[in-house]
């Protein structure tokens, strides 16, 4: 029977772009993918007709645009238009905006607080710096700290050497940046609550963290580190929706001789003699592969799909203390025509942005007390964007597309499984607070589909529908993701790999963690990888 | 929800001009022939209005009009309003007396220099500090220990820049009686249209010429007054490339153009410390305490400053915009931040930054690579290049007491 | 006049450890304290008539060994035995309490025995963590800017002993080193109560809940410490901890240090970027080479020196630190000894947490986020006078407690919040310990704002700026300036908002004098 050179589990970005690259150096690579559809959780559905859902994933900023090139994603379709603005409504009846250009952004600023306004360019300038020092990481494997290997130390010279190329006050800042919660960070920059929201709200994206946690300062600049420098990977939509990245990649995938296999769902990973020999499907299908590389979250890896007795001890319990929590959700509208906003000018570009109400960071955190209390969030915490403003393709003419990503949602509601009925619930928190500022638009609503992290761990297999893979604290970040000395995309089963964003350097639509896994198998078979373009330079 | 518009609120539209206008703006559309602008920190502002060389010669042979209220402007006053500027900036401003302006420069603990600009003493407890970047988080905190009050007022203020050798006579027919009496770097209030207009004999020329400050709602009439009593004296609008030329002459430096600001330094062997962009005389060690002592004490006992501006002088008349200055032709010493031919000089200039101790001890042998583009390739020259004193022109029209009545 | 080598800001136990370690070198030293007595917030001060208490810190656990050597304040006075160690006792409302025994918790009892062999396994690792970081205690932070030799011989030197920790234990140490305790705790143990107590220890006294990332570190800080040798262990000392400051005291006069109490400084004097003394408020001036201001550090910039002699950027620094306490400290005077349900004899002997779990500690600290204080606040109690009679009149008993949360910025305020807050202490109270309500003689509340007020610490923080992870180290109390010295030449800082922190540890007094000497200042 046919052994593939290696088999993916998973088509999520992550696995197609390990896919691509293992592809492309010319393996015989399947994907597996238990859903009748590729793309996990970067996916365009037609839910209701007419209308493409970015159901899950609904923001191009952080993918690499290294990868995009290395795998011809323009080619095969992937188009990303950036935003054009941005807003947080106030309770005031006004709204403070994000603008792209700088100017208009530091009189929009200066209509709360002229000293605000001038405290930005110092702001953007320490953010800057930190990216500029971060993002080159993020195309590198994180060396082990307690291994003496040649290249392990040569890592930690690297990391050693960028960090002593640092002014003092920047290596303080740093160590700061990784222990400081975003509030705190930014009441050293600004004094107007709502331009703290403003930014606060990249601090607490995807993770179960309150602005006020410890760590987040982080966090945001995980959000950030797509535009370094304003050059690239500034925040957009994908045309079509996120799916288009999806369909880019198994387009790209494709058309270099991959395979994929959709609806077909691993039960698990074949092991014999302490290496991975394959998978077995749900219906009991064997397929074998050479190397077997899991998309999945490191928990569904280690814990459902590959028998216990297969692991180290100490491996398998720091699989289990690995964090994964859940702590949002979505909510995604079809809308009959645009929803209006009279806080907002008819024209303002803030429609073809995202779109907030938390307007202070007590609203802010209060929201993240209700998931510790094991509740979704009162009065929640929105990321909401139209992006048929700026798409039309996804939406019949003059019909629009809403996409509400929703913070807090617990993976448990009081301990228990989310109920329908918590799922109504929870949706009509979200809808109440939009028409709060936009009469009419509960009329608007054709259709609507509410993801709880029960729904998103159900459909896209994510753990407790944690959007990261695990969450984006220091104990899981670099040579901890996902567990300490297993942070190099190998795992203690030979020929086993991990290539999800519980792998280094996390979560979001980056394609990071794919591309790193393939340059580690490729090494270990010592495959020359010249169609993988170096990290570009930092200068 | 229904609220009554606030003055934020009735603020918002600013989103539909990204671009503002100066209050003298339709003065200065009107007379954009070339319609070439740029955007001065969010104003929109000429490159120039009719012709670049021609706006040039005006300042040298006539009179100029720049306007120059995109300056970021702030007000500063109270009891302490010395003591807090003293602390600030880098020179003693106790010397400063009522009535005169004087060019400055304040730094960062560390000694980087955040800015330059030109402070005006307005009266023994009032200042304006004019500069290129924006400050107010740094002058508020500054400000802690003392009473003094900081306030932006840019877009509250208009202001004029008219230099050149017959910008007194303009004045002086404008009927701003008294104007004579100004010595190079005084300031006096002259009553205008029912207010006060602020006169000072600054500028950014090197040549002889005025700065007028006003109430934006004066700006027009204002212009008008000049322009009326400034008809039989050559007195023209001029844009941002005209006046560059000028102040390259005069040997002064631009914030983020000839070095980068501390607040915008994002690489940290960008910043720069006084004595590394020429501003080393303003530094004043026996005043009290301010900002960036112990740092700039500290860099010049321990020999720590890295780079040194210089003004050159480089063979033939090519500019050299932007090239690279070697020593011996091969080892990188440092780069050209901006250079032209000189009419006026009659020279090859550029302002440099170079790489210590190239600049400042070792001085010979020193040439630039200019990559001069013509008709679609570069043109590569290697001139010989000389550190010569600033400024490149010395005008004694700028000092001349009184005024000459050209 | 008599002249100083050095004059010291602040009678506290930093300061005089500081007077004292620089008088043992041969410096003449002056101690100017503020209030009429010294100790700072290490005071036994009498409450309510005949009762008297620790005023703010009411546990030695963490007097450093350095200091009680150099010192020789065994010599002095100061006992350490092991039958001193007090046991930690975990209330619960609905069982028998649990208690951790001798050197926290060398022994476990009121816990399963799958309970006590996992506790037995965490102290262990905990311990071994909090060993490494240790001997940073007792030395200056390293200086990144410029490191020296001996720096990065002593960062080698840690990471060596990290290395001594075996792979697996030193990944583990490199895992938890910022987490939060909650998570740590839930990996390891079961007990509620036992996580409740370790939670509150891990939180005691910052603005952090034990969901807060970092929080872990807390309990590092407390497992650093030790007492009588051994890491962890804590006592009540005999006549309270204004014995411990007399003995300090005492080691400080024999070596001849001048004291002088209700002497507060007005100012320090600066010339040409140099501290040359300080002017009292009554006006009279002394002068020094050497100033050590063993204070907050903010009020020594902000309000001794001055903004006008820093720089912007440092007085923005210092202006950052937080600092604003979250904890409350309650004295009660009981006219009998209180009756902890389900506590024995020896238990009320010790130290009584009301924290009976993790998450409990979690919601008391959500509101003080928000500037409200907690319905069903955590605290721990001690009950001095049971082992120390002379702290209380016959029969009757002091009870003295550190309640948290109380953010000291009430939004109401204190003056309207204080006694609804102590409605709320006593109320928990009441559910531990029936019928105490009825035993009050007298209660006196600090809220923060007491504590600023009467302990002239700004914030009413007892560390002088929170002890977390951003504020350690190398950013205490400020990036650039960790190594108790300052940006005015002759200054020198030796309080708790120095590193490592507060506590009666006397290390930011001994360091800071060490560093002086070193400096030859």
């Amino acid at each position: 029977m046919k052994a593939w050179d290696a088999i993916i589990i998973g088509g999520g970005h992550n696995g197609l772009v390990n896919a691509c690259y293992l592809q492309r150096a010319g393996l015989d690579v399947l994907v597996v993918e238990k859903n009748g559809w590729v793309g996990g959780a970067a996916t365009s559905r037609e839910l209701t007709p007419g209308f493409l859902y970015s159901n899950c994933s609904y923001v191009c900023s952080l993918f690499r645009p290294e990868i995009m090139r290395d795998l011809e994603l323009p080619r095969f379709g992937l188009q990303v238009i950036s935003y054009e603005g941005g807003a947080v409504f106030t309770r005031d009846g006004d709204y403070l905006a994000n603008y792209r250009d700088h100017d208009a952004h530091r009189r929009e600023f200066a209509r709360f607080s002229k000293r605000d306004a001038e405290a930005y360019d110092r702001y953007a300038r320490d953010v800057t710096r930190q990216c500029r020092f971060i993002q080159p990481l993020l195309m590198r494997t994180a060396p082990d700290p307690t291994s003496l290997k040649p290249r392990d130390l040569g890592e930690l010279l690297y990391l050693g050497k960028k960090f002593a190329g640092l002014s003092a006050q920047e290596m303080a800042l740093t160590l700061r940046f990784w222990t400081m919660s975003i509030s705190e960070f930014l009441d050293e920059y600004f004094e107007t609550d709502v331009i703290k929201a403003n930014f606060a709200l990249s601090g607490i994206i995807g993770t179960a963290l309150g602005p006020m946690s410890p760590g987040t300062a982080y966090v945001l600049l995980h959000h950030y580190m797509g535009e370094v420098d304003g050059s690239v990977g500034a925040w957009g939509y994908a045309r079509g929706g996120m799916g288009a990245v999806t369909k880019a990649l198994a387009a790209s995938f494709k058309a270099s001789g991959g395979t994929i296999r959709t609806g077909a769902e691993v039960d698990h990973v074949l092991v014999r003699g302490g290496k991975a020999r394959g998978v077995m499907l749900a219906g009991g299908e064997e397929i074998y592969g050479k190397l077997v590389v899991s998309n999945a979250d490191v928990k569904r890896t280690f814990l459902k799909l590959v028998e216990e007795k297969e692991l180290p001890d100490i491996f398998l319990r720091r699989v289990r203390n690995f964090k994964i929590r859940g702590s949002s959700g979505k909510v995604n509208i079809a809308l009959d025509s645009l929803p209006e906003f009279p806080a907002l000018p008819k024209d303002s570009p803030v429609y073809r942005g995202d779109m907030h109400f938390t307007d202070s960071m007590e609203r802010m955190e209060r929201a993240y007390d209700d998931w510790k209390a094991g509740r979704w969030s009162a009065d929640p915490f929105l990321d909401m964007v139209i992006p048929t403003t700026l798409d039309p393709t996804m939406a019949p003419p003059g019909k629009h597309f809403m996409s509400c990503f929703v913070q807090y949602a617990p993976p448990k509601v009081n301990g228990r499984e989310w109920t329908d009925a918590d799922r109504d619930g929870f949706a009509e928190s979200v809808i109440a607070q939009i028409a709060e500022y936009s009469p009419g638009f509960r009329d608007r609503i054709v259709h609507m589909e509410v993801r709880t992290p029960r729904e998103i761990e159900a459909e896209v297999g994510l753990t407790e529908g944690n959007i990261f893979q695990g969450e984006l604290t220091f104990d899981q970040l670099l040579f901890n993701r996902p567990v300490p000395g297993y942070a190099q995309y190998r795992s203690p089963v030979g020929g086993l790999y991990m290539c999800g964003s519980s792998t280094h350097p996390g979560g979001g639509v980056m394609g990071a963690p794919g591309r790193n896994a393939a340059a580690e198998i490729l090494r270990d078979l010592a495959k020359s990888y010249q169609h993988m373009s170096p990290a570009h330079d930092v200068i | 929800m229904n609220h009554q518009p606030t003055a934020r609120t009735l603020a918002q539209s600013h989103f539909r001009t990204l671009r503002i206008g100066s209050p003298f703006q339709p003065r200065i559309d009107a007379l954009a022939k070339t319609q070439d602008w740029y955007n001065w920190a969010g104003y929109r502002a000429p490159h120039s209005l009719w012709d670049e060389e021609l706006e040039y010669f005006a300042i040298r042979s006539q009179a100029a009009l720049f306007d120059i209220s995109p300056m970021t402007k702030y007000r500063i006053e109270g009891p302490d309003a010395e003591a807090f500027l003293d602390r600030v900036t880098l020179r003693d401003v106790t010397k400063l007396k009522p009535g005169r302006v004087h060019y400055t420069a304040w730094c960062d603990d560390e000694g980087f220099v955040l800015d330059d600009g030109t402070l005006f003493r307005l009266s023994p407890t009032r200042f304006r500090l004019c500069s290129q970047e924006r400050h107010l988080p740094w002058l508020l905190d500054s400000a802690i220990g003392y009473e003094v009050s900081v306030e932006e007022e840019t877009e509250a203020v208009a202001g004029l820049a008219l230099q050149g050798p017959t910008s007194f006579a303009v004045l002086r027919d404008a009927g701003f009686a008294g104007v004579e009496r100004l010595k190079i770097f005084d300031l006096a209030d002259f009553p205008h249209d029912g207010e006060t207009v602020t006169i000072s004999r600054t500028g950014f020329t090197g040549d002889l010429g005025y700065e007028l400050f006003v109430h934006a709602d004066k700006a027009l009439s204002l212009w008008d007054r000049l322009m009326a009593a400034g008809e039989l004296r050559g007195i023209r609008a001029i844009g941002y490339t005209a006046l560059n030329r000028a102040r390259l002459e005069a040997g002064l430096i631009v914030a983020n153009a000839d070095f980068t600001t501390a607040e915008h330094a994002i690489r940290a062997d960008r910043l720069r410390m006084p004595d590394e962009i020429g501003l080393g005389f303003m530094i004043d060690l026996e005043k009290g305490h301010f900002n960036g002592r112990r740092a700039i004490l500290e860099a010049r006992a321990r020999r720590k400053l890295r780079h040194v501006l210089v003004g050159l002088e480089i063979e033939g008349n090519i500019p050299a915009e932007h090239a690279i200055v070697y020593h011996k032709k091969h080892q990188e010493v440092g780069l050209v931040s901006a250079a032209m031919w000189s009419p006026m000089a009659k020279r090859n200039i550029a302002i440099a930054s170079l790489t210590r101790p190239y600049g400042d001890t070792v001085v010979e042998d020193l040439w630039v690579e200019i990559y001069a583009m013509r008709e679609l390739q570069y043109q590569k020259l290697m001139k010989r290049a000389k550190v010569v004193a600033r400024p490149f022109i010395k005008l004694d029209r700028r000092t001349a007491n009184p005024p000459a009545d050209f | 006049m008599t002249s100083f080598d050095a004059i010291i800001i602040g009678g506290g136990h930093n300061g005089l450890v500081a007077a004292a370690t620089l008088a043992k070198a041969g410096r003449k030293a002056v101690v100017l304290e503020a209030g009429a007595e010294l100790g700072g917030a290490a005071r036994t001060e009498e409450f309510a008539p005949g009762f008297r208490v620790s005023s703010v810190a009411h546990l030695l656990n963490r007097l450093h060994p350095d200091v009680v050597k150099t010192l020789e304040l065994e010599r002095h006075g100061l006992r350490f035995s092991r039958a001193d160690f007090l046991p930690s006792v975990a209330l619960s409302k609905d069982g028998p309490p649990l208690v951790l025994h001798g050197a926290y918790g060398e022994v476990l009892t009121g816990a399963s025995a799958s309970e006590q062999s996992a506790w037995k396994d965490l102290r262990a690792q905990l311990l071994r963590y909090a060993g490494i970081l240790k001997p940073f205690l007792s030395r200056r932070p390293p200086d990144l800017a410029g490191m020296s030799m001996l720096e990065t011989a002593a960062l080698g030197q840690a990471a060596l002993s990290l290395k001594k920790l075996g792979k697996e234990d030193m990944r583990d140490f490199l895992r938890v080193l910022l987490m939060n305790v909650a998570d740590l705790l839930d990996e390891q143990l079961t007990d509620d109560r036992l996580k409740g107590l370790l939670a509150f220890d891990a939180t005691l006294g910052s603005h952090l809940g034990p969901r807060s990332p970092t929080s872990l570190l807390g309990l590092y800080y407390r497992l650093a410490g030790e007492t009588g040798g051994a890491a962890g262990a804590q006592m009540l000392p005999k006549g309270g901890m204004g014995a411990v400051v007399a003995a300090i005291r005492a080691a400080a006069e024999q070596a001849d240090v001048a004291i002088r109490t209700s002497a507060p400084v007005a100012k320090v004097i600066v010339e040409k970027g140099r501290a040359v003394g300080v002017v009292l408020d009554s006006g009279e001036e002394l002068r020094a080479r050497t100033i050590v201001s063993a204070i907050n550090p903010a009020t020594t910039f902000l309000d001794l020196v001055g903004p006008r002699e820093i720089d912007t950027g440092f007085v923005r620094k210092v202006k950052n630190i937080r600092m604003t306490g979250d904890a409350a400290k309650l004295h009660l005077a009981l006219d009998r000894p209180p009756q902890f349900a389900g506590v024995d004899a020896a238990g009320h002997k010790g130290r009584l947490v009301i924290a009976p779990s993790p998450d409990h500690v979690e919601r008391a600290f959500n509101p003080s986020k928000y500037g409200e204080f907690s319905s069903e606040p955590v605290m721990e109690i001690t009950l001095p006078s049971l082992a120390d009679p002379s702290l209380a009149p016959d029969g009757a008993c002091v009870l003295s407690a550190v309640v948290q949360y109380a953010p000291y910025q009430l939004k109401e305020g204190w003056d309207a919040g204080k006694p609804k807050f102590l409605r709320a202490v006593m109320a928990q109270l009441e559910s531990y310990a029936p019928g105490i309500g009825g035993s009050v003689v007298h209660a006196e509340l600090l809220t923060p704002d007491d504590i600023e007020a009467r302990y002239r610490m700004p914030g009413g923080h007892w560390h002088h700026g929170e002890l977390q992870a951003d504020q350690m180290l190398i950013s205490r109390p400020v990036s650039g300036w960790s190594g108790y010295d300052t940006p005015v030449d002759g200054l020198f800082l030796a309080g708790a908002g120095s590193h490592p922190g507060g506590g009666v540890s006397g290390a930011p007094g001994l360091n800071a004098a060490r560093r002086i000497i070193a400096m030859k200042g």
